[in-house]
């Protein structure tokens, strides 16, 4: 970065002193200076804008290194690092996904076992209660008996089933421990990115200042705004509490829904 | 009664159809997108439509759209249930003609009290 600081600074000054030198020699009509100075000039420029371009290319190319493509490899889009983290957020979404499913399922199983001993057991009750107040008679009574002691070994079996399925839950949150990982290493190699295409784009800026080349920023942005679709949606908002464009959960909604008149 | 569920993600159709269930609402079929779900609503006969907004292929708010200007399906309520959480987008959904609105992450009971709050205006 010194460097072309340095390579920058001197084109400059060239710059400035040749252009008074090229106003006296103008003003004296030495037009054959003239021209020689501009072909100096640009002279000047052009080493600097290949220094640059040279400079740039060598920093695109260690980008490239540490990316770990070669583009001279068929297989050049397995190995990056890119494709990598791509396969690891696909094990992320699977993991996750299974373990939603398997939560839910192992739910799905222990809500009717929940649902038939709640049945009995208030079918039981009724009897029960009419026992308390002696309307049961002897050979009724012998049934009841009979509906109570299975009720209790249902009662168990149940207890054991749905003690077992919960487990399984509790065991199925195993997902976070691994996605967790994934995912912070797909952290770190986003953020790696972000600092060498940083780097890219300062070296290019250096070319631009050489070429006299300007980029209209607030066009730019104003062109990338308006590829932003709004009927597609832009998922869950992160910081949805420090927005003011954004509600911060189902009351917000409701208020600004009632605002509306609904 | 029956329902329609459209959500790009099963884990979410499957969290909302046991929700429903519970509520007493059993009969429920489910789309991953608008563009699934849309001839489903045509074809068949649906009450009531649950749907996300973030999808690939037709969006829920262009189902949306879609199911308000059709004049088979133009009466049917529409709960949205999704992430999208700007105001310009609830304001939009709401000129769209959404019955209801639903940010995730949700809890049943706010599930519960929105249908609840829709069918009571339906029928009232």
């Amino acid at each position: 970065m010194d460097s072309s600081q340095t390579s920058l600074g001197e084109f400059e000054s060239t710059l400035k002193k040749h252009a008074q030198e090229l106003v006296e020699s103008l003003e004296r009509g030495r037009f054959g200076e003239a021209v020689q100075l501009i072909h100096q000039l640009n002279q000047t420029r052009d080493r600097g804008l290949y220094q640059e371009v040279g400079k740039l290319t060598r920093e695109l190319h260690s980008a490239i290194v540490s990316f770990q493509i070669d583009p001279h490899m068929p297989q050049a889009e397995e190995v990056s690092q890119i494709t990598d983290a791509t396969e690891r957020l696909s094990y992320v979404v699977k993991l996750t996904e299974g373990a939603a499913n398997r939560t839910m399922d192992l739910v799905e199983e222990s809500t009717p076992v929940l649902n038939d001993l709640a049945g009995e057991a208030k079918a039981l009750s009724v009897d029960w209660q009419r026992f308390m107040r002696r309307e049961v008679a002897a050979p009724e009574f012998r049934d009841l008996v009979k509906r109570v002691d299975s009720f209790l070994t249902h009662s168990a079996e149940g207890n054991r089933k749905v003690s077992g399925h919960l487990n399984d839950i509790l065991l199925a949150q195993d997902y976070q421990d691994l996605t967790g990982q994934v995912i912070k290493r797909v952290t770190a190699l986003v953020t790696e990115v972000e600092s060498n295409l940083l780097k890219l784009v300062l070296m290019a800026s250096q070319v631009d200042r050489f070429a006299g080349i300007e980029h209209d920023h607030q066009q730019l942005r104003a062109e990338k705004d308006q590829e932003k679709h709004p009927t597609r949606g832009e998922g869950p908002q992160i910081h949805a509490d420090k927005r003011e464009d954004v509600v911060s959960g189902q009351d917000d909604v409701d208020d600004l829904l009632s605002s509306l008149g609904f | 009664m029956k329902i329609l569920i459209v959500d790009d993600f099963s884990t979410m159709r499957r969290i909302i159809k046991n929700l429903l269930r519970d509520l007493g609402f059993t009969n429920t079929d489910e789309a991953d997108d608008g563009t699934t779900a849309l001839p489903m609503l045509e074809n068949g006969h649906y009450d009531f439509l649950v749907t996300d907004w973030n999808m690939p292929g037709m969006s829920g708010i262009d189902l949306l759209r879609k199911v308000r200007a059709s004049e088979k399906l133009k009466t049917m309520p529409v709960l949205m249930v999704t992430a999208e959480a700007k105001r310009d987008q609830i304001i939009e959904a709401a000129q769209a003609g959404v019955n209801g609105y639903v940010v995730k992450p949700f809890t049943a009971q706010v599930l519960k009290e929105k249908i609840e709050k829709i069918f009571e205006r339906v029928n009232g």
